[in-house]
């Protein structure tokens, strides 16, 4: 669906109009990121994220399958056959960086983009299925970058997917087996580490599934914007083409600067040096850590220490690392304020900004050792993090007075709208 | 025509009273089942090849010399390509696992249930925490043991005692004993 102002794809290269006839996929792009989609026009650079999502998937597919060409999944020889890409294998050691560390850059972008939505809301309705999608990729995009982690089968490797398929071992009863199936083993091995291989692979094409689906959803209601307010007429929106397409660019632009400093400059920055070893399933690091974007979850899955009720700790602190991914699903009922941006509510957008550094304090903590007083600070950041999202979100909800709301997006932006008088009397809280 | 019009109305009277299935619902149900098993048939394989293959699960099992491990030494064998402590309590020690209340721990045993009859000194464990399996320090030369004198896993934390029963962090069980017999006085037999 479009808005009805939304420009019509009409071909004057023939060409095109005998391509259009037969499959409509230059109309169907023209209308998707082109002058057919028409955008609110107030969109900040908060909602650039989207795109360099959609461009690091495109990167660490292109660097992937490039690496796949040299890389080989077995567990005598994959340790070695990092190093030929390193040090053999023609520009080798550039792809490699480029595809570790866009891993990096994607999940700063997702990060950011996730907490664009908490910020403006973008999870209410009618955009709930976009958000719910929205987790699912992230969801899958952890799974993925886990698994990639382990192929290099350095120590980090073997004792990372050692220890998160531990975390299955938690659930009762089929918890062992389920681990021993997983890996295909009792100890990560060749079995396990061919098949983190084959789905490493496969994952991202998911990946892009779902993304389609994402922004199919999105499509329907169209992007939201930094008001919330919906759009409500042609002169709330800019075709996506020229606009965004420039503004998008130019947001790639930086991102670019950024990625190149890191694959070039500090490639090794996010990285662990013990990946450097390889595997010994003797001996484990002294101090295990995840990649940094693991970090605030892994601090949450320790912060169980002891057991509660009857629920043992090991399996606590399981629950609560994975709830605190599936509380997002939930988020669009939990914040029941009719307001979305959280530009016009002022009790919410403070708590937002405690969730965000209390994230960067579970970070912080999921990174340090398992020792005081990092422990006893995860604790705390875990209580409240989920405080934040089971209580304070739907009370606050409830008890905040928004700020008026502007007419329109243009009224937003011109700070009048001649369409606001003439306008019928509904409640200009979309 | 007459005839088509018979046969809507056989089949309309045939649904609604009740009783006698149509032919075409018995069809169309035990076709649909009939794929479902197939496909339920099919799903099995596909899952079944992920589980540990013929030759992980050969048990293999190793044996191993102990005589050269003196009192409050501890060594690491290797069984099923995970690690094993095999350690050599001093009198202390022992009397230190045997002087807890049994019943205080998160996973209750004693020293006997976990050792062989007669060589209560020999505690022979999976080097695996029972967390989410790193290796626990305490086996090695110079290793810190964590407070309770057994070992301790720098992971998450988890201390255990010296009878390797989990007494403190994450960890829910004990050490695992692995299946062990002495072979001679000297010799161990894992698995
Ligand atoms: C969602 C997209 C992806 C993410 C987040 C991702 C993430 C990662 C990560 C974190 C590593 C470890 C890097 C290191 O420390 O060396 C890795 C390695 C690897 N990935 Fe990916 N990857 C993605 C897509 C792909 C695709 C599509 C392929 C192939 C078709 C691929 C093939 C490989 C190979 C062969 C390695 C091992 C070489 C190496 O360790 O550098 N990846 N991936
Ligand atoms: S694996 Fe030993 S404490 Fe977590």
């Amino acid at each position: 669906m479009s808005f009805p102002w939304a420009n019509e794809y009409k071909p004057t290269n023939p060409l095109m109009q005998w391509v259009d006839e037969r499959l409509p996929l230059p109309r169907f792009v023209y209308n998707a990121v082109g002058a057919g989609y028409p955008v609110p026009r107030n969109l900040n650079y908060m909602w650039n994220f989207g795109v360099l999502a959609g461009f690091a998937l495109v990167l660490q597919i292109v660097t992937g399958v490039v690496l796949a060409m040299h890389y080989a999944a077995n567990d005598k020889v994959a340790f070695d056959s990092v190093e030929h890409i390193m040090r053999d294998v023609n520009w080798g050691w550039m792809l490699r960086y480029a595809h570790a560390n866009g891993a990096s850059m994607f999940f700063i972008v997702v990060y950011t983009h996730i907490f664009r939505g908490f910020f403006y809301s973008s999870y209410k309705a009618p955009r709930e299925m976009i958000w719910l999608l929205g987790v699912v990729i992230f969801l899958l995009m952890m799974a993925t970058a886990f698994m990639g982690y382990v192929l290099p089968w350095g120590q980090m490797s073997f004792w990372g997917a050692k220890v998160i398929t531990g975390l299955f071992s938690a659930i009762p009863l089929v918890g062992t087996p389920l681990q021993e199936w997983l890996l295909g083993g009792f100890a990560p091995d060749n079995a396990a580490l061919n098949r983190f291989f084959s789905l490493h692979f496969l994952l991202p094409f998911v990946i892009l599934g779902v993304i389609i689906l994402h922004v199919w959803a999105l499509h329907i209601p169209g992007s939201s914007n930094p008001t919330g307010v919906e759009v409500k007429q042609e002169s709330d929106t800019v075709p996506f083409h020229p606009y965004y397409t420039a503004k998008d660019g130019f947001g790639l632009g930086i991102f670019l600067l950024v990625y190149c400093a890191l694959v070039f400059f500090a490639p090794n920055l996010l990285g662990h040096p013990d990946n450097y070893i390889p595997a010994n399933p003797l001996s484990t690091p002294a101090h295990i850590v995840p990649e940094w974007y693991f970090w605030p979850f892994y601090a949450i899955l320790r912060a169980f220490t002891s057991d509660f009720l009857f629920i043992p700790a090991k399996l606590m602190g399981v629950l609560a690392m994975f709830s605190a991914i599936l509380v997002w699903f939930f988020l669009p009922w939990l914040d029941t304020s009719p307001v979305r941006s959280g530009h016009y509510r002022p009790l919410f957008r403070k708590f937002f900004y405690l969730l965000v550094v209390d994230v960067l304090v579970l970070g912080y903590c999921g990174g340090a050792p398992a020792e005081e007083p990092y422990v006893m600070i995860s604790q705390i950041a875990s209580m409240y993090y989920f405080l934040h999202f089971l209580v304070i979100l739907p009370v606050v909800s409830s008890i905040e007075t928004p700020a008026p709301l502007p007419f329109s997006i243009t009224e937003a932006v011109l700070g009048k709208d001649e369409h606001a008088t003439l306008a019928p009397a509904t409640p200009a809280v979309a | 025509m007459a005839e088509q019009a018979s046969i809507a109305e056989a089949t309309m009277t045939g649904a609604n009273n009740g009783e006698g299935v149509r032919r075409r619902d018995f069809i169309n149900i035990a076709a649909v089942s009939f794929a479902g098993v197939g496909g339920l048939a099919a799903l099995y394989p596909l899952i079944s090849q992920m589980a540990p293959s013929a030759d992980v699960l050969a048990e293999s099992s190793t044996e191993i010399d102990i005589s050269a491990i003196a009192p409050g030494q501890a060594i690491k064998a290797v069984w099923r390509k995970q690690p094993v402590f095999i350690r050599n309590l001093t009198p202390e020690e022992i009397k230190a696992a045997d002087g807890v209340d049994v019943a205080s721990l998160r996973d209750p045993q004693t020293l006997e249930q976990r050792t062989t009859a007669g060589k209560t000194n020999w505690l022979i464990t999976m080097g695996v925490c029972t967390h989410l399996g790193c290796v626990p320090l305490g086996a090695g030369e110079g290793e810190v043991k964590g407070e309770f004198g057994g070992y301790f896993c720098p992971c998450h934390g988890s201390v255990y005692d010296t009878a390797a029963r989990i007494r403190k962090g994450p960890a829910p069980k004990n050490l695992e004993v692995p299946p062990h017999e002495f072979s001679s006085d000297t010799v161990v037999k894992i698995g």
